[in-house]
């Protein structure tokens, strides 16, 4: 991809599920930092793929931490670097559940101390580490196995949380649009202070899907809405192509849930909860980036 | 230079002569004049450390393990709730190896809400691989501070160092202070295992079973060569500065008949009652354990034994005495006293060894 390094910073021999978009998200994430940088990843998905001790699938010092603790860890190394002079890049690489969940306070603390650092929220909207349980970003009637009936409750709004934060840089992205994610990720790495990626990551096992359909199930979340890619700086929120495209004529809801095991047993309530969703978020979302609201 | 201190205000001035590249810390009751005196010295420029105000003690512990594995000097200070909050990350700062230090203001534990001394907060995390010590003076709060830097940054070490202060009892009480310049008695830290961009490597991922297992022997190893690395920095200490320590403070022991074995400042309460016991003929002596991990060796003779415990294991007994008996094997009178502050005087420290009954256990002030 142009504009980003030839090196390959994860190998071929991770221990992620076939048609994995986090590792996807993380090779290019890595591409677009170079080699100066060192990821900071909490108990998740990313812990298992990079293989076992002595071996790693990583070609980048990944420095593994606690659930909770991530982007606490980033705050100390950020600061360590600055007092020796050092532009190292500090990336912090969590699962939903160590952002939305259990980590949101130390992201908050970090976010409002200015930490000079890039947080990056892989969402594959469960905790997929442990077997696929509930998330605070798991949507409204999707099976998880601690929701075998259904989620009953709806996403929580990470980047409305993170916004609140008054942050230099913030930007929603995913997997399936490669060029986009790296061209945000370069952005934030411009910029000193603290950054904030949020990014969809579709997860063949967790969703139920075949692993052959990754891009497909990413494309079709912008493509309906359920997912909208934009960037923030402090208050100017520009929206991302795909996602201007799908407000002008989005691809229907029920093509995206029909994609999925998990959505199978969806009531049409649900259904209709998260339509409302979809369409209160983009109104904000466009009045926002028209600088209306 | 002679001043008036306070064992927190002692800390925070041993803080500032090692120089730490990076503090991160959250206030506590009684730690919380450590944070404050540190932000007062980063401020006025006198201390010239990264000073990270964190939202919390987890996040404190986490913040210090991200900067000490760049390779600098890292700093904290807890207490009570504080430090079981960042249990977690305690284990990982000893199982990471990075040489941390931290200071714990003994408190007790809720429910009810206590903010007096006791020693249950630290002894609960006795078992993550930290070095302990536990201080009786304002002096000794500096000096243990300054060591814990040497000691846990020696690449023989390699492991956190906890300095443990009662709360109160000598956090907030006034004494005389020597400062002193550290000059090169605290070498720059180099650490063998900072993380490099140019040499990249996984850190803290899966292990096998037979290799975790592994680390954890290295662990021990370690904190058996600390000992000898205490030993080490306390004689130099010694001959640079002129105050001498050991492994356990010694007082009339030599030809004692009854030992009173305690810690923190309780251990120097013991020094006064021995000198009322030895009044009335009584052959006391007293024996201070400051370091608990590595636990000392003892050398205790036949003597008997009165262990005062400032702390409890629920279903099993004081954490000194159970320790002492199943290391040396010997039986003693395990007093249970000044739990939440509770006020221990010596002169009741005296009668405890009047009226010591070897191999029963007594609550002070709730048992008959
Ligand atoms: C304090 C703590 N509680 C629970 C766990 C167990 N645990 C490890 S990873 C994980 C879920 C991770 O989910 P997420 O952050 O969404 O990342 P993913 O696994 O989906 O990549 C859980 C619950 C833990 N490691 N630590
Ligand atoms: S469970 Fe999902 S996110 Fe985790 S490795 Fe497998 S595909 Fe990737």
């Amino acid at each position: 991809m142009s504009g980003t390094s030839a090196s390959e910073y994860i190998w071929k021999c991770t221990s992620a599920c076939a048609g994995c978009s986090s590792s996807l998200i993380l090779r290019h994430v890595l591409k677009a930092a170079g080699p100066d940088t060192v990821l900071v990843v909490p108990a998740c998905c990313t812990s298992v793929l990079q293989g076992v001790w002595p071996n790693t699938s990583f070609n980048i010092p990944v420095y593994n931490v606690a659930f909770a603790a991530a982007a606490a860890v980033a705050s100390g190394m950020a600061a360590a670097f600055e007092s020796m002079g050092r532009t190292t890049n500090v990336i912090a690489y969590a699962g939903d559940g160590g952002t939305v969940d259990i980590g949101i306070q130390a992201l908050s603390g970090a976010l409002e101390r200015g930490t000079n650092f890039l947080y990056i929220c892989y969402d594959n909207e469960a905790y997929g580490n442990t077997g696929m349980q509930r998330s605070g970003s798991t949507p409204l009637g999707a099976r998880t196995t601690t929701t075998p009936g259904g989620k009953t409750h709806v996403k929580k709004d990470l980047d409305r949380i993170i916004a609140a934060h008054h942050l230099p840089y913030m930007a929603t992205a995913c997997s399936a649009y490669p060029q986009d994610l790296v061209k945000k990720v370069q952005k934030a790495l411009s910029i000193k202070g603290p950054k904030f990626m949020h990014i969809l990551a579709p997860c063949p096992p967790g969703w139920r899907y075949d692993a052959s359909q990754t891009i497909e199930v990413g494309k079709m979340a912008v493509k309906t809405g359920i997912w909208a890619m934009y960037e923030r700086e402090y208050d100017s929120l520009t929206l991302s192509g795909p996602t201007k495209a799908a407000m002008i004529k989005p691809a229907p809801l029920e093509d995206y849930l029909k994609m999925q095991g998990r959505f199978s047993s969806i009531s049409e309530d649900a259904i209709r909860v998260i339509r409302g969703e979809i369409e209160r978020n983009l109104r904000l979302l466009k009045a926002e980036a028209e600088g209306t609201c | 230079m002679l001043t008036v201190s306070t064992g927190n205000n002692a800390v925070a001035a041993a803080v500032r002569q090692a120089n730490p590249a990076v503090v991160a810390a959250y206030p506590i009751t009684p730690q919380t004049e450590i944070v404050e005196q540190i932000a007062n010295y980063v401020t006025n420029g006198s201390l010239k450390s990264k000073y990270i105000p964190v939202e919390s003690e987890h996040s404190a512990m986490a913040a210090c393990i991200g900067a000490s594995i760049t390779g600098v000097r890292t700093f904290t200070a807890t207490s009570s709730h504080g430090l079981l909050y960042m249990h977690e990350m305690v284990n990982w700062a000893a199982g990471a190896r990075l040489p941390i230090v931290m200071a714990n203001v003994n408190r007790a534990l809720g429910p009810g809400w206590n903010v007096w001394a006791e020693h249950t907060d630290a002894l609960q995390t006795r078992d993550t691989g930290w070095l302990q010590v536990y201080v009786s003076t304002v002096q000794e709060a500096y000096d243990a501070t300054l060591m814990a830097f040497r000691i846990a940054e020696d690449r023989r070490v390699y492991l956190p160092v906890m300095i443990n202060l009662d709360g109160f009892a000598l956090s907030h009480i006034s004494q005389q202070l020597e400062e002193s310049e550290v000059g090169d008695f605290i070498p720059p830290l180099v650490l063998d295992h900072a993380i490099q961009t140019d040499a990249p490597a996984g850190y803290g991922c899966m292990t096998s079973s037979a290799d975790y297992f592994r680390i954890r022997y290295d662990i021990e190893r370690s904190m058996r060569d600390s000992v000898q690395v205490i030993k080490e920095t306390e004689e130099a200490f010694a001959q640079t500065f002129g105050r001498k320590y050991s492994w356990t403070e010694e007082y009339r022991c030599e030809d004692a008949d009854v030992l009173i074995l305690a810690m923190g400042t309780l251990g120097k309460e013991a020094e006064v009652a021995v000198d009322i016991l030895r009044n009335e003929g009584v052959k006391a002596g007293s024996m201070r354990v400051r370091w608990i991990r590595p636990f000392p060796e003892l050398n205790l003779g036949d003597r008997e034994l009165v262990v005062i415990d400032r702390n409890y294991s629920f279903g099993f007994g004081g954490i000194l005495a159970t320790s002492i008996r199943a290391k040396t094997g010997k039986e003693c009178y395990n007093v249970i006293a000044g739990l939440g502050g509770q006020e221990v005087t010596y002169h009741d420290i005296a009668g405890f060894v009047r009226d010591r009954r070897i191999g029963e256990e007594f609550w002070f002030g709730v048992d008959a």
